[in-house]
């Protein structure tokens, strides 16, 4: 049985047009496309490479800009080469970090491969394990709406929402290769002087 | 502080001594520099040689302490740390630095300051053969995927090392290892 999917461009979007103010940090491939489609802003930070660094990134802003809600938007396959960072992240306890997982259960970017997430690993039961203050698995939009109010409200800690998509490659919506300008507009966003 | 100034300042003797600078080990002096340096946050994955610093950095309330998984999600810590504003220093054994080196290229590439510390193994009486390809391979993986890199065999030497290392990654945006020979961490104890 297939169970329901959503449309990746369209959740994503809900999710910036409720960001009130959150700093986001996107995984290299097709979530930075998706974020970059709703708008190119200076406090995106998007990555096109560093497999697995998305989630952790957004730790490092999240604990030196604790006024700030992050919220890491990546993908199933950037997740898993990362796993080891839901441990970290638990540990370090930020209580104002989200990591949006969109699981299409595939490697889009290489050839639609199939991932582990297709086959029984779930990042919200495995931050769940590892002691996220809060996590879910989501199949539609009307649950994003529902995601997007709560994200709005403090967290006891990190927590992480799984976003069941569906496998697709939409037309590439490319953010800036220059990724030092993509750095430095970032900083100047908050006010920090660049070079 | 000295015995004589502590009979012209009784008002002090009630204070724990804290040794002077040149009577303090090089971790300790390590700490200092990298305080005076401005960073506020240390990631690390432990080694023996590192003891000292991680126990300081852990006492600090100024510090935000990170213990990874696998060394390379410091660096991705690292650079979001600069994102937020602040500065960040990662340590790690030469063992992690393999970990390391795709990750390397988001600082390499973006040009994120970058400090990382670290400890030796596999060159200097080492009595781990499994620690020997990963040690002999540090340095010229390092520089293979571009950062610049700095060694030390005395504790005064490293002292130095690391507060120039820190002035070249925070204000001029390079990315720096500095390896702490083994010759200087000494035998593991077995």
């Amino acid at each position: 049985m297939n169970l329901p999917t959503m449309d990746r461009r369209v959740a994503v979007k809900k999710l910036l047009d409720a960001r009130d103010g959150a700093l986001v940090v996107t995984g290299l491939g097709s979530p930075s496309y998706d974020v970059h489609a709703a708008g190119d802003r200076n406090d995106n930070y998007y990555l096109w490479g560093a497999m697995g660094g998305a989630a952790l990134i957004g730790l490092g802003l999240a604990q030196t800009q604790p006024s700030k809600r992050v919220m890491v938007i990546t993908g199933d396959g950037e997740q898993l080469m990362a796993f080891g960072s839901l441990a970290t992240i638990s540990v370090a306890r930020p209580k104002n970090l989200d990591l949006i997982v969109l699981d299409n259960q595939h490697f889009g970017e290489t050839g639609m491969q199939s991932s582990h997430t297709g086959k029984g690993i779930g990042f919200d039961k495995v931050a769940a394990a590892c002691g996220f203050s809060e996590t879910a698995e989501l199949r539609s939009l009307e649950e994003v709406d529902t995601l997007c109010e709560k994200l709005r409200r403090p967290a006891d800690g990190p927590r992480l929402f799984v976003l069941k998509i569906t496998a697709e490659n939409l037309p590439r919506s490319l953010p800036p290769r220059d990724a030092v300008e993509v750095k430095n507009r970032f900083r100047a966003h908050l006010g920090f002087a660049t070079c | 502080m000295t015995a004589s100034l502590q009979a012209k300042h009784p008002e002090t003797a009630a204070v724990a001594p804290t040794p002077a600078a040149s009577e303090k080990q090089w971790p300790d002096q390590v700490y200092d520099v990298l305080k005076a340096a401005g960073i506020s946050q240390m990631s690390y994955v432990p080694d023996a040689g590192h003891t000292t610093l991680i126990r300081l950095f852990g006492e600090d309330p100024e510090v935000v302490t990170n213990v990874l998984t696998t060394e390379e999600e410091g660096i991705a810590i690292a650079a979001g740390s600069w994102l937020g504003g602040k500065r960040s220093v990662v340590l790690m054994q030469s063992s992690g630095v393999g970990n390391c080196i795709n990750m390397l290229s988001l600082p390499v590439h973006a040009r994120f300051p970058l400090l990382v510390l670290v400890t030796m193994r596999g060159e200097w009486a080492e009595f781990n053969p499994w620690q020997v390809p990963m040690g002999q391979a540090t340095e010229a993986s390092l520089k293979a995927i571009g950062l610049k890199v700095l060694r030390a065999e005395t504790g005064p030497d490293l002292v130095e090392t690391v507060a120039q290392a820190a002035v070249m990654a925070f204000d001029a945006d390079q990315q720096i290892a500095v390896l702490i020979g083994q010759r200087l961490l000494g035998k593991k104890k077995w």
